[in-house]
């Protein structure tokens, strides 16, 4: 949890919440640097002393010899030796031995608490500051042990700046103002050379960091955190940056953990120079460059945050065509206006990674309406585009009111920052499914209100009306009352949109209940939706309705009444848990006094037990009852599938349309697209031409025809992009099957069974998701296999053979209680896959051995180039490498492209970790230390 | 089917207290109705049967179909009183020549439940009314059997719970517990799936071979061992049309004596089922219990063409003529879900629709289809 880095030493020293400490080197392994834990470490005092006497509150790494200094909640600095972690007891400097130095007039006040700075002195080593927290500051003198300057001041310490050539200091306080001390030899003066408070007169809140930075033209940059006016802007997570009579708080939407500035690397150095403030947020990581006036931010090259709006669906589509790619970065390309043109300015290392081979787009649905476009191709998602579909719709809020709000004239100076936003406007926007067509650059995407919007990829900003159809999936069934949302408004008449997907055609579901399943066949150009009622095909070419099937069970009642899937709830109260964790955590954290830490883990262990005990006294049994035509929800619509097959007989082949419902029955639709010339004059016809009930009647997962060599259709327009050879349309085609319960293939058209594999009644485990991979040869370049790829819901990964339906490999990749994870895995056309492992990261798994993404690194050794403490390469890596186990770690865990460590691996560690990590914050964390040191480390590392 | 569902619309309002019989004797149907309140006697009934279909002279056994869509014997005044009175809404009657219906169950091995509900048939034939022992009349359906005593150890017990229809629970609840076993390291306890609690009227509960704390070792020859709640609760429900339970009972006083008679019912079914695999015609009425042995070979019903939409739920019940019809799941399955029919009807057609392969052998000629065509 809180992290430090050893000069000189390629070494990370992190303090969990269990007071341990470990150590961590970067060794190199096979050509690529990889984090190792070396030691571990737990302070002890003497026997019978209190707890706190050795709870770490500031851990400072010396640049000379491998020494730690370890400030605790005692006032006691200990000194420990790395890397074996020896005590030197010694070396410890007691608040006694301090308060005996001091001179008589400081004395008398109880000016000893817990340590809240250690500072080494920038030039002289041999010199160390020490900050407690009832407002005393000394400079000690390592080598003579004793107080070389001692500095008073009347309010509670919060941190320390020790000026680049060690004669000044700047200390700042819990009621919000900041002191400046000169360091010199002339007097011990007890007054400060300046106090002020910046957002004064009325209270205001600490100042918990402060930063001095000199520049070369003479007025410094002042960079500190918090002090904003408690009443009216006490919520706010703040950075105010002063230079030069310009005035800025950065305003995040997350805590801000900690911040740090990229400064002068060379040590000798006259002034500071900075360049860029780097700020971690719990939800986020942000740079702002400090050389372009108006201080823009920097757009991450990684470590983007993937959870601005909560997720809700992902869709990945594989093998992007150069053509389609550009188009979409050029799209994105305009949306980054607003960013610096500075270059990343943090350097770490050297990655070794391999070109990608294919370009792999990533697209995530989210809560607020919007769909994210990540280059999934490498190590890291990159945000390529982001499409926004709240324009299309009426909603309470102007998006344009927001943004230039903030008059000129305000005080204080605030300015959002940051692209973290969990509030969404309206639930109704939520993106539920996606699906993106590589060949055409049509876009389908549906919501949470039944709304299915196509779009299409435009290159140029334009205006245009978005055609509106109604699609009445109830048909003429009476007595039905949706008590659910009502569906959304759609603004009439044109609207403008920018460059990239731009809708042209907007179906709305009635009941606006939630789309839970789309297709698209952009060769047809038709877009099939369902929802918890029916099913419907648009023909998106001539803009009309082809069809609506209503699948409901008249005993199906509830599904009726409102948007009461169990999925979604099932979601939802996940996010609500999540939600109440997250503020459970961040309020036990403000509460926490710096008392005795002992106390507070006992306390907080009796808060947590007698809902653990609750949850443990009501037994847990389960009902044996076989699944009934009753059940609700059958009606669900679980799949859609389009197929050019042998439907109605075995010598013609005709389109047709697949669907698969909860209640385990298939309907099929053969269909007549006229041909391309005639496409605009006749209509699509649409008739039902079989309809399947699975006797075991469990939700239908997947449907996918095969050929006469047993192969998987091909997309559309893949054949037709000669990416594909086209289907043999010669043999007999057979259908399969895929539900919760098991695979089944039957021949075509005369659909009888052919094969089954059961499997929840062999393993008790049921098909959560299911893909046809392609297994290519890493021999033979030209050989490969299609096989399924499936998940269940134990979070095991299976391949089951095609088409003899075997099962061939299983492992274990999710937590099976991770339900939220389980229900976001998507699997890619080649075997790999992505599910969160929590709101903000995906794992990444490759299930074929030819395609592995694997991060590999080279971080350069430090000794090279060695100056400031902890000049190693890749800071930024290193901690989240590390994985601590703390909830404040949190923000450093936001780095999708560090979790794709490993091909088809749980970390068993990583997974006891984040278990932890939701299962509250039973440490024992002390807040101010985790402030005070983390501050010290990210410094540490972004010094270059 | 939309002829035939309207001409049942029309019978079925015009006289409540009548009770539409059909009644049907090899390939040949018969309709009449009788009084619902005043059915009669047996021997009247019989009477009218034998005259209806031109058959005095020979020797029959009669059968109904009930609502769970079991066959039935009507022997005797009581059963025959029951058949009118649950008839909802139509009596199917089904007539067998005495001798096939004897020669259909010669192959019987062992008597077990199923077998008697044919034996009744046979034995209490209108000439042997002395005889008659069956007081009321009872659900001949196998309800489960205690299987393969010879492999199972004496403190376990593998009970096979023969599924009803689609509707109706298994009937009980499983839950975590720990059980002590006897291993080289000595007395350990192990995690296993327990019996928590009936349903009280279930199934399991009814076959009195299952009991509440009873840890369950195994789910159709898997064992469970090492296998979540949530798991084993997924397998007992995927194969919940033929659930084979092993068992430790709690209670081991009633435990299975090797070498002894089976406890309970049957032996293994399959050689039941050997025999009874005889000429169509003899087979109609056996072919109705679904033969639980092999409907674990579940088949899904595939329905061609078009169908009109749904109608309304509040459409009246089915069509006089048309189970002769039904011999095709899919129709079943259609008027099930489209019409909501009464819960008896209802429950035959989902128990005919269980097998469909096995179910009414019909005669040739027998077969009328009306709407979409059948496959499987």
């Amino acid at each position: 949890m809180l992290p430090s880095l050893c000069p000189r030493q390629c070494q990370l020293v992190t303090l969990l919440d269990d007071n341990s400490l470990h150590l961590w080197s970067l060794k190199v392994k096979g050509g690529a640097s990889e984090l190792q834990e070396d030691e571990s470490f737990t302070l002890r005092g003497p026997p019978g002393a209190a707890p706190s006497a050795t709870q770490i509150t500031v851990v400072l790494p010396h640049s000379l010899c491998k020494l730690l200094y370890l400030g605790t909640e005692s006032g006691n600095v200990f000194v420990v030796q790395l890397p074996a972690f020896r005590a030197l007891e010694d070396r410890t400097i007691s608040s006694d031995a301090v308060l005996q130095r001091l001179p008589e007039e400081a004395r008398h006040r109880r000016v000893f608490e817990m340590v809240e700075a250690l500072q080494e002195h920038p030039r002289d080593p041999n010199q160390i500051l020490i900050g407690y927290s009832r407002g005393l500051v000394v400079i000690w003198d390592l080598q003579g042990s004793r107080v070389l300057y001692h500095f008073l001041s009347s309010q509670q310490l919060e941190n320390i700046w020790w000026q680049r050539d060690g004669r000044l200091l700047v200390s700042c306080h819990s009621d919000g103002s900041y002191c400046q001390w000169p360091v010199s030899s002339d007097a011990q003066q007890p007054e400060p050379l300046r106090s002020l408070v910046p957002y004064g007169p009325f209270p205001c809140k600490a100042i918990t960091k402060i930063l001095w930075l000199t520049t070369r033209q003479g007025l410094p940059f002042t960079i500190f955190q918090g002090g904003m006016p408690r009443a009216s802007y006490g919520d706010r997570h703040c950075i105010s940056v002063i230079h030069d009579g310009q005035q800025t708080a950065f305003d995040f939407t997350s805590r801000v953990i900690d911040f740090t500035v990229l400064t002068e690397a060379d040590p000798a150095a006259a002034f500071d120079d900075p360049y860029a403030l780097v700020v971690l947020a719990e939800e986020e990581l942000v740079v702002i460059d400090l050389q372009t006036a108006g201080w823009p931010p920097v757009q991450l090259p990684y470590l983007a945050s993937l959870h601005c709006s909560a997720i809700t669906c992902s869709h990945h589509v594989s093998n992007i065509p150069l053509k389609l790619w550009e188009r979409i970065i050029a799209a994105g390309s305009q949306q980054n206006a607003h960013f610096s043109t500075m270059e990343w300015p943090i350097d770490g290392g050297t990655s070794l990674t391999p070109a990608p081979p294919q370009r792999d787009l990533l697209l995530t649905g989210h809560e607020d309406g919007t769909v994210r476009f990540w280059d999934a191709s490498g190590v890291c998602l990159r945000l390529l585009y982001k499409l926004s579909t709240v324009r299309v719709f009426l909603t309470d809020t102007d998006p344009n009111e927001n943004l230039s709000a903030q008059g000129e004239d305000e005080w204080p100076p605030l300015r959002k920052v940051g692209s973290f936003d969990p509030y969404s406007d309206d639930p109704r926007l939520g993106i539920q499914k996606i699906f993106l067509c590589k060949y055409s650059g049509y876009l389908a995407v549906a919501g949470t209100a039944g709304q299915v919007l196509v779009l299409e990829l435009n290159d140029e900003a334009a205006e245009q009306a978005v055609e509106q159809v109604e699609a009445d999936l109830l048909q003429d069934q009476e007595g039905y009352r949706w008590k659910g949302h009502e569906r959304l408004a759609a603004r009439s008449g044109p609207v403008r949109f920018e460059p990239g997907f731009q809708p042209f055609v907007l179906v709305q579901c009635q009941p606006p209940a939630v789309v839970t399943s789309l297709a698209l066949h952009s060769e047809w150009r038709l877009v099939a939706f369902g929802t918890s009622h029916g099913f419907g095909l648009f023909d998106h070419q001539q803009r009309r309705q082809v069809f609506v099937k209503c699948t409901l069970h008249p005993s199906d009642q509830l599904a009726l009444e409102g948007p009461l899937s169990r999925v979604k709830s099932l979601k939802k109260s996940l996010r609500q848990s999540f939600r109440r964790m997250r503020r459970s955590r961040v309020s036990s954290r403000k509460r926490r006094p710096a008392g005795t830490p002992g106390e507070v883990q006992e306390g907080s262990a009796k808060t947590e037990r007698p809902g653990l005990q609750n949850m443990e006294l009501a037994p847990v049994q389960r009902k044996i009852e076989a699944r009934s035509a009753e059940d609700s929800f059958t009606g669900f619509v679980r799949t859609l599938y389009f197929a050019d097959t042998y439907l109605r007989d075995s010598s013609r082949h005709c389109p047709s349309l697949w669907a698969g419902t909860n209640g385990g029955t298939i309907y099929a639709f053969s269909l007549r697209v006229p041909p391309a010339e005639r496409r605009m004059d006749e209509p699509v016809r649409a008739e039902q031409a079989k309809e399947i009930q699975l006797m075991h009647r469990a939700p239908v997962v997947g449907i996918l025809v095969l050929d006469g060599h047993s192969v998987p259709l091909p997309e559309p327009l893949e054949v037709a992009h000669d990416l594909s050879k086209s289907p043999d349309m010669q043999g007999s085609h057979q259908l399969l099957v895929v539900s919760e319960e098991q695979f089944k293939v039957f021949t075509l058209p005369k659909v009888s069974a052919k094969l089954k594999l059961k499997l929840t009644a062999l393993e008790g485990s049921r098909v959560r998701r299911v893909s046809v991979a392609h297994f290519g040869s890493r021999r033979a370049e030209d050989y490969g296999e299609h096989h399924l790829a499936v998940l269940t819901n134990l979070g095991d990964i299976q391949v089951v053979s095609l088409p003899l339906l075997k099962p061939q490999v299983r492992y274990s990749c999710i937590r099976r209680e991770d339900v939220s994870g389980i229900a976001s895995c998507v699997f890619t056309k080649y075997g790999q896959g992505f599910y969160l492992i929590s709101p903000s990261e995906f794992e990444r798994f490759s299930l074929s051995t030819k395609w592995l993404v694997e991060p590999r690194c080279l971080v350069d050794s430090a000794e090279t180039k060695n100056h400031r403490p902890g000049n190693g390469a890749g800071p930024k890596k290193v901690p989240s490498r590390a994985r601590n186990s703390g909830t404040q770690s949190d923000g450093e865990e936001k780095q999708p492209g560090l979790v794709m460590e490993r091909a088809l691996l749980s970390d068993e560690r990583v997974l006891k970790e984040i278990q932890s990590t939701l299962e509250g914050d039973r440490g024992s964390l002390n807040w101010h230390s985790h402030r005070a040191a983390m501050g010290r480390s990210l410094s540490n590392g972004g010094a270059e | 089917m939309n002829r035939s569902f309207h001409k049942s619309q029309t019978l079925r309002f015009y006289d409540c207290s009548a009770v539409e019989v059909k009644s049907k004797f090899g390939a040949e149907f018969r309709r009449f109705s009788l009084n619902r309140h005043k059915p009669g006697k047996f021997e009247d009934f019989y009477k009218l049967v034998v005259h209806t279909h031109h058959i005095s002279n020979s020797d029959v056994t009669i059968g109904y179909a009930d609502v769970h869509g079991d066959l039935l014997p009507i022997n005797n005044d009581d059963n025959f009183c029951k058949a009118v009175s649950s008839a909802n809404p139509l009596l199917r009657v089904f007539i067998q020549k005495r001798e096939e219906a004897e020669r259909g169950s010669l192959g019987a091995g062992s008597l077990c439940r199923r077998r008697r509900a044919l034996g009744a048939l046979r034995d209490e034939g209108p000439r042997r009314r002395a005889h008659l022992d069956i007081g009321l009349p009872r659900d001949f359906r196998p309800v489960s059997s205690i299987i393969d005593v010879d492999l199972v150890p004496e403190t376990h017990r593998r009970v096979r719970l023969h599924r009803h229809g689609c509707e109706k629970p298994l009937g009980f609840y499983i839950r975590d517990g720990a059980s002590m076993r006897v291993t080289p390291h000595g007395l350990e306890k192990v995690p296993g799936i327990f019996i928590s609690r009936m349903v009280p009227g279930g199934l399991a509960e009814s076959t009195g071979l299952l009991a509440v704390n009873d840890e369950v070792l195994e789910v159709n020859g898997i064992e469970v061992a090492g296998k979540t709640l949530d798991q084993v609760t997924d397998m007992m429900i995927a194969n919940s049309h033929n659930l084979i339970v092993t068992v430790k009972p709690a209670n081991q006083r009633n435990n299975v004596v090797r070498g002894g008679r089976a406890l309970g019912s049957s032996g293994p079914p399959s050689d039941g089922t050997a025999g009874l695999l005889g000429p169509p015609a003899p087979r109609v009425l056996q072919n109705f219990h679904p033969d639980e042995a092999e409907s674990d070979e579940d088949n899904d019903v595939v329905i061609e063409g078009t169908l009109e939409p749904a109608r309304p739920p509040q459409a009246p019940g089915a069509p006089a003529g048309s189970l002769s019809r039904v011999n095709g799941a899919g129709l079943a399955q259609r008027l099930q879900r489209d019409l909501a029919l009464d819960g008896g009807l209802q429950r035959l057609l989902s128990s005919l629709r269980a097998d469909p392969r096995h179910s009414l052998a019909l005669p040739p000629g027998g077969v009328e289809e009306h709407g979409p065509a059948v496959t499987l």
